[in-house]
């Protein structure tokens, strides 16, 4: 019996000794070396692994911050959106240099065309995939810039933060939003835009992609843009530049004085999250503008959707 | 009896429904307004050489091809450029487009009105395809491929049969139908022209077999032509695809992304040999075809020969005017055809039908699991795996999605139609070879 356990113990003793051995050789043979300091630098990054900042996933950011440092001494061209600058100044001191700090930015619509504003004229029941229907039509309302409202970017979102309105339908970002840009590669028209977050979270934009001239662009939906310039004329800092029938806001320049929301004549600008304004001369346009505003903090603040409808959504994808 | 031939892979038998079977081509009368979108073929659109005021006869030049694969345009009828303007094509997007305002229906001098039948070619092989690209010739079965480009064969090919395409595999369409039955002679002259065009001694026009009197009117009249012989085909769909037409008539099978031409092929449509006829003998642009107007709830399903550029609509009031409960608009037939967004849009040179459906009989069902039943692969006349192409492309995963071979895929839609789980399979296929199209693009 005791020979039996004594046999027992020496071999596989033995033979973990001598494979422990060839491991211990094989693995000085094959050693990778690498920096320490990619580990370190992954340590403190998010790990969402969304690839928002345009490398496919945290670890080879970490990799990409390291080479960029060893090579240049500085971190030109990297940020990781969802960490913030919190994150970047960690891997910066890491690394042993400075990073600049960024703005951080959110993802914005710039559609307005909802059933209300721009009515549908014809019914769309194929797959719920926008861009398979962004080559097959122009959209429901007519509009061939606008939001044809099935989703991509809901689908593609990683952070929960973008969801479609029913009432509306047109989707909605909430704070969730880290601006990874994930949805604004899946959206085939090109709408959602990546802008500053602004002080205090406001933000002033051009809702509105349409390139058409004022007519036909009005023709298909109530407050499209219709490139009449007047925000152009009205704004002190050279921020709203005109293309294409088409007004677009700098938000390098904005310095959100709202003045460009007044004249809008479709009320195509949007402005979010400012506080009412003072009541001045109380016509009717002014409070309709001013229930829209308050609307929209709603909007931004609130999570918008009810989760049944979400899961029903995502059921009819499936 | 012989075993009628057919193709071998897959294919579907949808409900025929050939409703204006029996209406022969009336000529509709001109429209007050002609919408002409430039982009009307495969390939390049050409360029404009009118300008905004000018007044314009039926026939003239409106915009010339500058690319190789591009076709030019005429006027389809005599009048005033009112401007040259973006304009709502058939998808709703809006393209550059020249639009007439119609005064009436003079015609350039030098293009023949009359209707007798001329059957002397005189015209040497350069001429005629010269002929053909000056007059603006397009394939008119659907694809729009400019005619005068399939004319010239690349160096060191023999073109051996010249396939007529009379198969109309389409339910409910019957312009070619009509086409054969009632300009027969001319179509068999426009052969002629063609064969000589490309050296070709053999001509073969397949027709399906539900279309009795055609193949034997033509039989009757092909007895005067050298070298063209009729060959009826066993009805299934989607026998008039080019690859599927050639392996149905002279049993060759095209390989995987080449064109007919590789197994000596050339292959046009009836619609094409009437229009070849007329340019080269009448030196008549394409200005007009025959469009049918279908559908089971119209009064009147008929057959029009329709000047390009008119609006759909006139057609529809022709054709009885547009019942209450349409819920579908269909530009082309009802396996291939898109849904349009409005009756405004105008007619061009590849509108081979206008098919209004019912709004009971227009809703899609709802999409269930796929249940793997691979029916969709059994139906393929490609010999693909729809179910699987149609999930990678759902997924984003081109790469794999072009190995499987989706740009092989001729959209013929048997297997979104045979699904019991009614799956958007074609839907999906669509988009993938799209993208899958861009990606190739983009590599070279």
């Amino acid at each position: 019996m005791n020979d039996i356990l004594l046999f027992t113990v020496l071999t596989l003793g033995l033979l973990g000794t001598v494979l422990a051995v060839i491991l211990y050789f094989v693995a000085q043979k094959f050693k990778v070396i690498e920096d320490p300091k990619i580990d370190l630098v992954e340590d403190v990054l998010p790990k969402a692994n969304c690839g928002g900042c345009g490398f496919p996933g945290c670890r080879s950011f970490a990799e990409v911050s390291v080479k960029s440092a060893d090579e240049k001494r500085n971190l030109e061209g990297l940020n990781c959106p969802v960490g913030g600058n919190d994150v970047m100044k960690q891997v910066a001191d890491i690394l042993g240099l400075e990073v600049e700090e960024q703005e951080p930015l959110i993802a914005v619509i710039r559609c307005n065309g909802s059933h209300a504003n721009a009515p549908s004229k014809v019914l769309y029941d194929g797959p719920a995939s926008c861009s398979f229907a962004h080559n097959l039509f122009a959209g429901e309302g007519g509009c061939q810039f606008g939001c044809l409202g099935l989703g991509d970017c809901v689908v593609s979102c990683d952070f929960d933060a973008i969801h479609m309105n029913p009432e509306t339908g047109l989707p909605e970002v909430n704070d969730k939003c880290i601006a990874c840009g994930a949805c604004v590669k899946a959206c085939p028209r090109a709408i959602i835009e990546l802008r500053h977050k602004g002080k205090k979270d406001r933000r002033i934009f051009v809702s509105c992609v349409n390139k058409e001239k004022g007519g036909p662009a009005k023709k298909n939906c109530s407050v499209a843009c219709i490139g009449c310039s007047k925000c152009q004329q009205v704004c002190p800092f050279d921020a709203i530049i005109m293309a294409n029938n088409l007004a677009y806001i700098d938000f390098e320049k904005c310095k959100l004085c709202r003045k460009c929301v007044e004249v809008c004549p479709t009320d195509a600008i949007h402005e979010i999250n400012f506080p009412l304004r003072k009541a001045k001369a109380e016509t009717d346009q002014t409070a309709e503008k001013k229930e829209r505003a308050v609307k929209e903090v709603a909007a931004t603040v609130s999570d918008a959707i009810s989760p049944s409808v979400n899961e029903s959504d995502t059921e009819n994808k499936a | 009896m012989n075993k009628l031939r057919t193709f071998t892979i897959g294919g579907v038998h949808p409900k025929e429904n050939k409703l204006s079977e029996q209406s022969s081509i009336t000529v509709l009368p001109l429209p007050k307004q002609l919408v002409i979108p430039l982009g009307q073929n495969l390939g390049a659109p050409p360029k404009p050489v009118v300008k905004k005021g000018d007044e314009v006869k039926t026939g003239q030049l409106l915009a010339r091809a500058e690319a190789f694969i591009s076709a030019n345009i005429h006027s389809p009828a005599s009048g005033k450029i009112a401007k040259i303007d973006e304009a709502m094509d058939a998808s709703g997007y809006k393209r550059q487009a020249i639009i007439i305002d119609v005064t009436g229906d003079e015609w350039v001098e030098g293009i023949e009105t009359s209707t007798s039948l001329n059957k002397e070619i005189s015209l040497s092989k350069q001429e005629i395809i010269s002929r053909i690209k000056e007059c603006g010739l397009v394939g008119l079965g659907g694809a729009t491929f400019p005619t005068h480009v399939k004319m010239m064969i690349p160096e060191g090919k023999i073109a051996e049969y010249l396939i007529i395409n009379g198969v109309e595999c389409e339910p409910y369409l019957t312009s070619d139908h009509r086409l054969m039955l009632e300009k027969g002679d001319e179509m068999l002259v426009g052969i002629q022209i063609m064969m000589k065009a490309l050296g070709t001694e053999k001509a073969i026009i397949g027709i399906e077999n539900n279309k009795p009197d055609a193949i034997a009117h033509l039989k009757k009249l092909a007895v005067n032509y050298n070298g063209i012989s009729i060959q009826p085909l066993k009805v299934k769909y989607p026998q008039g695809g080019e690859k599927q037409l050639i392996k149905a008539v002279v049993n060759r099978e095209v390989p995987s992304g080449k064109l007919p031409i590789e197994v000596g092929c050339v292959v046009s449509n009836v619609g094409t040999a009437f229009a070849v006829y007329e340019a080269v003998q009448k030196n008549k642009p394409l200005i007009e075809r025959v469009v049918t107007v279908t559908g089971t709830s119209l009064s009147k399903p008929s057959n029009f020969l329709v000047r390009v550029g008119t609006p759909v609509s006139d057609l529809i009031a022709a054709a009885g005017g547009l019942p209450e409960d349409t819920g579908k608009l269909i530009n082309g037939g009802p396996m291939m055809g898109k849904a349009v967004s409005s009756p405004d849009i105008p007619i061009v040179k590849g509108s081979s039908g206008i098919l209004l459906i019912k709004k009971v009989e227009s809703k899609r069902s709802t999409p269930q699991s796929c249940i793997r039943c691979s029916k969709c692969t059994v139906v393929c006349p490609m010999g693909l795996e729809p179910y699987l192409l149609a999930k990678l492309s759902k997924l984003s995963v081109y790469d794999k999605a072009e190995k499987e071979r989706i740009m092989d895929c001729i959209e013929c839609g048997s297997c979104q139609f045979t699904c019991p789980s009614s799956l958007p399979l074609l839907d999906f296929l669509r988009l993938g070879k799209q993208r899958v199209g861009h990606l190739i693009r983009t590599r070279k």
